[in-house]
């Protein structure tokens, strides 16, 4: 275990992974209590992917995200009650009601937006890392995508140009072995490795239940990025807890109830670093359990808030179509 | 001091002149630095301006234009250079999905400067997937400006006000006036968006044309004017943000209006235009407006054929007499 070396950023890693996990909970019950419009995709489960990734990136760097967004946004540094306003479509949510759960976009923090087409933020990640290069900036560009996104033809036709240009971009795909209501194995032929591989590009598999695996090797991908080694590939072995979206209830027939308790039983990625921080004698199960009672009172006290937060005025329907540009 | 340019030129000029004073400004697409596209308009600029900004690129249109929207996000000003108007087609999520919709939906926070510069028009004998003009489809989606140059003078100005502005701008070129020479002003200039221009004044007939139609329309009012039909043309310059003003003054002044557009006629450019006028200036109409677009099919390669699928002046000239004349053109 390297990674991260002090108690302040396993604190912080474990803080955010119960963030996510947090903020899941409550937009799930917004969902079930019919409170929230629309449906929503959750994170819950895959949290070590998101905190393990973003806790290696400075708040410059960027990300793109996808339509199971909420994990990306929390991890990026997002506040929850700028995220619960954002799914109640009010008017103090990041994106002023507009975007809702797949487009939460906090580019203040490097997020350059959730996308609701699948694998349809790639070419937007490379572009941001081409922009990186051409601009002498020095942000690394991270780019989440599902394993269904890798049925995309974008993807390699971006990954060709990023190889080709040497790209400080990160292509990090969250393979938590379903695309929607399909088994991975039913949609993707050879290995994924392989195919990064196939362009040049070297790919990495990594436990995406490990959060200090996945931060140790994000922060040293990052680094070589920084030093124009990109772009960079990793598959991350993960498992979403929930359907394909929230209502997503019924699932046995693709996937079966003793599958899904055994990841949540042995594979946990919030239980797993809590004992590990226990057997390491940097937390206390107190400790933990007051870090958890603290987040949970912060995530209801912001649903509350959102609740009640107004909805934008109806003139703002036409508003920001087009950007202002200055005469 | 007045000079004749091509279109051709006109575009490299504006490029040029805009990435001098922006070094913001890159651009991209399949073979635009040494070869300078097919159509040599951008030769010369990566000797000028080198390769990191002049970027071939694999023939991977989806992933370059959804590059361009990402670098467009963090701080560069890509100009996309599509070879051909039909690959729109293969563009369109990163288009119309992503590039236009960004601003919005963050809110405002992001901003989507791109300049994606494609062609259109037929009768250039290359047949159903290189003759297309797909304006109608650029210009439904909110989001999405489009501007349609419809002579080196208008190229030049609106690909720099393009090149300025902060959301995606879709301009047209239309590939068979790369070589037409106009008069274009050594100094600098831009054309503002959404001011149509007033190319010939007339009193009896209003001709709304777009592009290479400005042309096919002032010939037509050339011959209505020997005919004693005085025809007003408009060229609107771009289609989004829209000049309905100044088209609804002058059709209030004639009372008729034929609009020409060489999109597919249905569901068209020259439908949304007849529309406008039908549903505010009603009242002041003698006659039902006219559409005249190309012909709902896909444009065919044998040259009988095609020729016929697009409007021509004499086409122009015969539907301006009948809606002078009082009669229809269309039987219902």
């Amino acid at each position: 275990m390297s990674a991260k070396h002090n108690t302040e950023d396993y604190l912080r890693m474990y803080r955010q992974m119960v963030r996510i996990r947090a903020f899941e909970d409550n937009a799930n019950q917004l969902y079930l209590s019919a409170k929230m419009p629309g449906l929503t995709h959750m994170y819950s489960g895959q949290e070590a992917v998101a905190v393990g990734i973003c806790e290696a990136l400075t708040s410059e760097d960027k990300i793109t995200s996808t339509h199971r967004g909420h994990g990306h946004c929390v991890a990026k540094g997002a506040e929850f009650r700028e995220m619960f306003c954002e799914l109640l479509g009010k008017e103090e949510g990041y994106c002023r009601g507009k975007g809702g759960s797949m487009h939460i976009a906090d580019q203040a923090n490097g997020n350059l937006g959730a996308n609701a087409i699948v694998g349809g933020s790639m070419g937007i990640a490379t572009g941001s890392a081409l922009s990186a290069k051409y601009l002498g900036t020095s942000h690394v560009t991270v780019c989440f995508f599902g394993d269904g996104a890798t049925a995309q033809g974008l993807w390699y036709e971006v990954m060709n140009m990023a190889a080709l240009w040497k790209l400080p971009v990160i292509y990090a795909c969250e393979n938590n072995g379903y695309s929607e209501y399909t088994k991975t194995a039913e949609i993707a032929a050879g290995s994924l490795t392989a195919r990064a591989e196939a362009f040049g590009i070297e790919a990495h598999k990594v436990d995406g239940q490990d959060v200090l695996a996945v931060n140790e090797l994000a922060r040293s991908l990052t680094e070589r990025c920084r030093k124009g080694e990109g772009p960079f590939f990793i598959e991350l072995e993960t498992y979403r807890y929930h359907g394909h979206h929230v209502g997503d209830i019924n699932r046995d027939y693709y996937r079966s109830k003793d599958e899904e308790s055994e990841w949540k039983k042995v594979r946990d990625p919030i239980t797993n670093f809590g004992k590990w921080l226990m057997e390491q004698k940097i937390m206390t199960a107190d400790e933990l359990v007051e870090i958890d009672k603290e987040i949970s009172a912060d995530a209801e006290a912001a649903v509350t808030y959102a609740l009640d937060a107004k909805y934008p005025d109806v003139n703002e329907v036409s508003m920001h179509v087009f950007a202002e540009t200055a005469a | 001091m007045t000079r004749q340019i091509t279109l051709s030129k006109a575009v490299n000029e504006a490029i040029a002149e805009e990435m001098r004073r922006d070094p913001s400004v890159i651009l991209l697409g399949e073979d635009v630095a040494e070869a300078g596209t097919p159509f040599k308009v951008l030769s010369g600029l990566v000797e000028e301006f080198g390769m990191d900004r002049i970027i071939d690129t694999p023939i991977s249109e989806p992933g370059f234009m959804g590059i361009a929207v990402g670098a467009a996000m963090t701080g560069c000003r890509p100009i996309v250079d599509l070879m051909f108007g039909d690959f729109l087609y293969l563009i369109m999520d990163q288009l119309c999905n992503q590039a236009a919709k960004t601003h919005y939906m963050s809110g405002g926070k992001l901003n989507v400067p791109l300049v994606l510069r494609t062609n259109m028009g037929a009768t250039r004998r290359s047949a159903a997937q290189h003759s297309q003009s797909l304006q109608a489809l650029v210009a439904h989606v909110p989001g999405l400006k489009v501007a349609m140059p419809s002579s080196a003078y208008e190229a030049k100005g609106l690909m720099k006000t393009a090149i300025r502005d902060n959301n995606p701008v879709v301009i047209f070129e239309d590939k068979l006036m790369y070589n037409d020479k106009a008069e274009v002003p050594e100094e600098e200039y831009l054309i503002p968006f959404g001011k149509a221009n007033i190319k010939r004044e007339g009193r009896d007939v209003t001709l709304v044309a777009t592009s290479s139609m400005v042309q096919v329309a002032e010939k037509a009012a050339e011959i209505l004017s020997r005919e004693n039909i005085s025809a007003e043309v408009i060229d609107p310059r771009t289609l989004v943000p829209f000049d309905e003003e100044t088209i609804l003054q002058s059709v209030k002044k004639t009372s008729r209006a034929i609009v020409i557009d060489e999109g597919h006629q249905s569901f068209g450019v020259t439908a949304e235009i007849a529309a406008r006028i039908s549903e505010k200036a009603f009242y002041h109409l003698d006659a039902p407006v006219i559409r005249m677009g190309a012909m709902d099919v896909p444009v065919p390669f044998s040259p009988a054929l095609e020729d016929i699928t697009v409007p021509t002046p004499d086409g122009v000239v015969e539907n301006a007499r009948r809606i002078c004349r009082g009669e229809l053109v269309h039987a219902a």
